[in-house]
């Protein structure tokens, strides 16, 4: 091990956290919303809706996140002309969008169904008193089922997100130069790929010991009832002699 | 099914290798891309074919030991062979410095020059140098001025190259700041992205794009560009073995060289290459 080497690579590969960061978030919040749309209609009782939704999960959750990434972006260069006449070739011409969006269906399909069980398990007697106190329908949703579902289904959530970081990796196959996209290239100049893939999987660790702490802190403060409550001080005139 | 049986082959391959030394008639374990037609793909029916292929078992046939060809993916074929994995490189790999620190090379047994992939309709098809040959080694005052001349046409387009080659060297030097680059990881990569769109020109070898050319879909885009060798582009493809192991470069030195001497090169070069890319020195 040569450290003064690995010292080098780790502040070659420091350049491309932004773009791993930026195609995880980007992905994970785009995700979220086709997430909470897809778990509304699995929820619906709507039948044609819920089918619709459980064939995307089924598809997206079933086929590997690196045959998606070629298929959207390979697969769908093959249709170049037909892309154009829709005014979609813009957009597909990026590798950074075919990114995007290969990460996005796939993290939707996954967390779609974290949200999902996290909305059911809001316990019914919770919806009822609610409804005793006269809340109904959004009102409803964002003041007790959404806070809720949201504490139940954090800790899930939260590898989801991991998970994304890590994904990420598979965007070099597109000519994307995020952390592995560096690190293929510098190997291939230096032909240490012991020391490389070391330095980049510790790149990784660190950016994902700040997610889980990120995590960890919004758990905390979305359980205050699970906090020990503050200690009181004991009042002394109580104690009457 | 071909996963499995490479694993196979690579545990029967290592005790191989440890009994070998001992023994005479040794197995010498040869690993190629399997990714870049005409010097080395994969079939139709799933088997290892080109250039590289036939020059193996021929090189072999000479040294008088059994060959062994497997494939591996280009971006782990030096590790793996220092890893031990395999005992030879044939891939289209050409002879640089940069590689000569970390292994040895057998002399080249294939000298072809590059050339860059645009559609005939492109702004590019027009690219000056077109025809003219330059060794950087030799001419590299001539051959600057050319790159040189590149540059105008080239500012702001995309080029495709596959990573860790010498072209890849060769954009990163030359082309930086003028034209994006893109890295793939195979030629094949970079072949659907040019017919998509994505990107305006690939920059490779010579050989391996008229292999591209003879394709269908690539029939309305050319080959153009001033033909570059020598300097960081090194002398030619050579057999890529671990530093130390003489005895081993010494027979490839010798078959190449018999193989060079009866015309041998020449043939195989003009089946797949149809062109002669016989190293001239």
């Amino acid at each position: 091990m040569d450290f003064s080497f690995m010292r080098d690579t780790f502040f070659s590969l420091l350049s491309g956290v932004p773009l791993t960061l930026n195609l995880a978030l980007t992905a994970v919040a785009f995700g979220a919303v086709l997430a909470m749309l897809l778990a509304l209609m699995r929820m619906s009782g709507i039948r044609v809706l819920d089918a619709i939704a459980q064939a995307y999960v089924f598809v997206f959750r079933g086929t590997p996140l690196l045959v998606q990434i070629f298929l959207i972006y390979y697969g769908l260069g093959q249709f170049r002309p037909t892309l154009q006449e829709l005014g979609l070739w813009t957009f597909f011409r990026e590798p950074y969008w075919c990114a995007v969006l290969a990460l996005t269906l796939n993290t939707g399909a996954y967390a779609s169904e974290i949200f999902r069980g996290g909305l059911q398990s809001v316990p019914h007697q919770q919806v009822e008193a609610a409804r005793a106190c006269g809340m109904s329908g959004f009102l409803l949703f964002r003041r007790i089922v959404f806070p809720i579902a949201v504490r139940q289904a954090l800790p899930a959530y939260g590898s989801e997100i991991i998970l994304m970081v890590k994904a990420t990796s598979l965007a070099s196959v597109i000519t994307m130069m995020e952390v592995t996209g560096i690190a293929a290239k510098l190997i291939s100049q230096t032909f240490r790929a012991v020391e490389v893939f070391v330095v980049a999987g510790l790149i990784y660790l660190i950016l994902n010991f700040a997610i889980t702490r990120i995590i960890m802190a919004l758990e905390w403060w979305l359980s205050p009832h699970l906090r020990r409550p503050p200690a009181v001080e004991p009042r002394l005139e109580a104690a009457h002699v | 099914m071909k996963f499995v049986k490479s694993i196979g082959l690579a545990i029967l391959g290592s005790t191989l290798a440890i009994g070998g030394a001992a023994a005479q008639d040794k197995t010498v374990k040869i690993a190629t891309e399997g990714a870049y037609e005409p010097w080395n793909f994969t079939g139709p029916g799933g088997k290892l074919e080109g250039f590289e292929v036939d020059l193996a078992n021929e090189l072999c046939n000479r040294m008088k030991v059994k060959c062994e060809i497997v494939a591996q993916d280009w971006d782990g074929i030096i590790p793996a062979l220092q890893a031990k994995k395999y005992d030879a490189i044939m891939a289209g790999m050409s002879i640089t410095d940069e590689r000569k620190k970390v292994i040895d090379f057998s002399n080249p047994y294939a000298a072809g020059p590059n050339g860059f992939l645009v559609a005939k309709n492109s702004p590019l098809a027009k690219m000056p140098g077109t025809g003219q040959a330059f060794n950087l080694s030799s001419q590299q005052a001539e051959g600057e001025k050319a790159i040189e001349a590149l540059k105008p046409v080239l500012k702001g387009k995309t080029v495709g190259v596959q990573v860790s080659t010498i072209h890849a060297n060769f954009a990163d030097k030359y082309l930086k700041g003028t034209a994006e680059v893109r890295e793939y990881k195979t030629t094949e990569q970079h072949d659907l992205d040019l017919a998509a769109g994505r990107i305006d020109a690939v920059l490779a070898d010579a050989t391996a794009l008229n292999g591209t050319l003879r394709k269908p879909e690539f029939k309305d885009y050319v080959l153009v560009g001033p033909s570059i060798t020598g300097g960081l582009l090194g002398p030619g493809v050579g057999v890529g073995l671990r530093q130390g192991e003489t005895a081993l470069k010494q027979q490839f030195n010798d078959a190449i060289a018999a193989a060079k001497a009866d015309g041998t090169l020449k043939k195989l070069s003009e089946k797949w290459f149809k062109i002669d890319t016989t190293p001239r020195s």
